[in-house]
């Protein structure tokens, strides 16, 4: 009893002096770390960094395309390897025949439109560097519908403020979804891909379309898309904070770094 | 002479207010930026040269593990660092396989996450203080009076000369006892005027929406994977100058060198224990 206590105070004069300490501790940045006021701080800076890059760079600014001697001989895969619905692998059984890409929410016309269809829209062709949050990039070409044309097409409600992705595959025990925002949705290198280095876009690669989000992370580029939904608010979907990382991993909604 | 004398006639202002406060500033937001960095790493230990690079690819530097042993491998060059580097213990002794150990960086546990908003949230501080010292420094005559290195330093016989005082442990300025010698204002320039903005801007070039913004970046620093690796290389410079800079500290009169990097003033310089000694 007398020890015990003997420990607590211990325990609570040494809390106290990192605490107090000047934060440079190790304790020190781990007790911060967790504090909610201090995090809060810390994600005030996220804000501060999207702002800065609008400011900084056009919202149309293409993120760099490089050549076609550039493309890693082997582009890593990652995350899911294949949608893991019943009703994407009775698709995949199908060659993807009878598939249709749902796009629907805040739009006036919503749509379902078949892989056909969208490989007979006007595409465009991109040789970008895929970075993930980790740190290592690749580089590949990629053709797809600019996301920007289906939008249109459906027409996007005023309303809208972000567009959200859902995907075929689980990821862990959680399905995978990613959302950005209308001006990344209507930036010209922002596609629906279908085909990847001159080929149909693989399964592991996120077959039939993926996103592709040049300025941004590799976790926004969600695969597997099955449908596309237009919001005005994110907290309504899934851990509500936007996408499966920023939901899990706790990752930021603005991936631009 | 009396102490009173000292005070009155010998006291010089050492460092100028702005110095100090950018000193223990950096101090503080340096290590953050390092440790937070090192966290960072630790979710992919491997560097590469050009725009790409992942595990398909070959890394010029890798710190990983072989499960039982820790590695660091450099080219084709191997060393093993088991407790330190690629495997380690963690408080409770369990093994940890990761590059850096949890003493090293913030947050102490793998939270990339985290890190990455520590990262990003002091490298505001880092690079806005940057910039203010530079630009307070031009203003007030730092750069020019104490940094600036004269016609008569550019010689190899005087640098020559004042590496062989830095053998002997003889710290201090030939030509004005109160001025930085030469290689102090060499690893000064090198530090303020290349180190710091080439840690910032390889950081700048890292990010996809900056390349977007200023692609010119990724061609200076020879593509993205490239900007890592001397980002990397960069802060293990800053690691170097900091070690050197602390062992001149303890080395010239820790207590003196401390004492004016906080109240400004220096010792009076014809004390002889002091020998005009200074970090």
């Amino acid at each position: 009893m007398t020890d015990d206590r003997g420990c607590f105070r211990r325990r609570d004069l040494l809390r106290g002096v990192t605490l107090g300490g000047s934060g440079l501790l190790l304790g020190g940045c781990d007790v911060m770390n967790e504090n909610a006021t201090f995090r809060s701080a810390l994600r005030g800076a996220e804000k501060l960094n999207q702002m800065t890059h609008r400011t900084l760079a056009d919202r149309a600014a293409l993120a760099p395309e490089y050549a076609m001697s550039d493309i890693s001989p082997v582009f890593k895969t990652n995350g899911s390897l294949t949608g893991t619905s019943t009703d994407y692998l009775a698709h995949l059984q199908n060659d993807f025949a009878d598939w249709r890409l749902r796009i629907d929410g805040l739009v006036a016309n919503p749509m379902d439109i078949g892989l056909a269809a969208l490989r007979a829209m006007p595409s465009r062709t991109q040789i970008t560097r895929h970075d993930c949050v980790e740190g290592w990039s690749a580089i590949a070409q990629w053709q797809g519908t600019p996301l920007r044309l289906l939008l249109q097409q459906a027409q996007l409600s005023p309303r809208a403020k972000y567009i959200v992705f859902h995907c075929a595959d689980n990821y862990g025990a959680r399905p995978y979804y990613e959302s950005i925002d209308v001006i990344d949705a209507f930036h010209p290198q922002t596609i629906l891909a279908w085909g990847m280095n001159g080929e149909t876009l693989p399964i592991k690669y996120g077959a039939p379309v993926r996103l592709r989000v040049e300025r941004q992370l590799g976790y926004k580029h969600a695969k597997y898309v099955m449908r596309v939904e237009a919001t005005d608010d994110l907290s309504k979907f899934h851990g509500g904070k936007g996408g499966y990382w920023e939901d899990v991993g706790d990752y930021e909604y603005y991936a631009g770094i | 002479m009396d102490a009173t004398q000292y005070m009155t006639q010998d006291v010089a202002k050492r460092h100028r207010l702005s110095t100090r406060i950018w000193h223990w500033l950096n101090a503080l937001v340096a290590t953050i930026m390092l440790m937070s960095g090192l966290m960072i790493f630790n979710a992919h230990p491997q560097l590469y040269w050009g725009d790409f690079g992942s595990r398909e690819d070959y890394a010029w530097l890798q710190i990983d593990d072989t499960r039982t042993t820790g590695f660091v491998r450099i080219g084709d060059v191997s060393f093993e660092t088991t407790g330190v580097l690629g495997l380690s213990l963690d408080a409770k002794d369990n093994v940890r396989r990761v590059a850096f150990p949890g003493w090293a960086t913030i947050p102490t546990a793998y939270d990339l996450a985290a890190a990455r908003r520590w990262h990003f949230a002091f490298a505001w501080v880092f690079a806005l203080g940057l910039t203010a010292f530079m630009l307070v420094s031009l203003f007030n005559g730092h750069i020019r009076k104490d940094l600036h290195v004269r016609r008569a330093e550019w010689r190899w016989a005087a640098l020559w000369s004042d590496i062989k005082d830095h053998a002997r442990l003889r710290f201090g300025n030939k030509m004005n006892e109160s001025h930085y010698n030469i290689i102090q204002k060499f690893s000064y320039i090198g530090v303020i005027f290349l180190l710091l903005p080439l840690l910032i801007l390889t950081g700048i070039t890292m990010s996809p929406a900056m390349n977007a913004a200023w692609p010119w970046l990724l061609d200076l620093f020879g593509g993205r994977q490239s900007a890592r690796s001397l980002h990397f290389i960069g802060a293990v410079l800053m690691i170097l100058f900091v070690v050197a800079h602390l062992i001149m500290v303890l080395l010239s009169g820790p207590i003196t060198g401390i004492r004016s990097m906080i109240t400004g003033r220096a010792m009076p310089k014809s004390k002889p224990d002091q020998g005009g000694r200074r970090p």
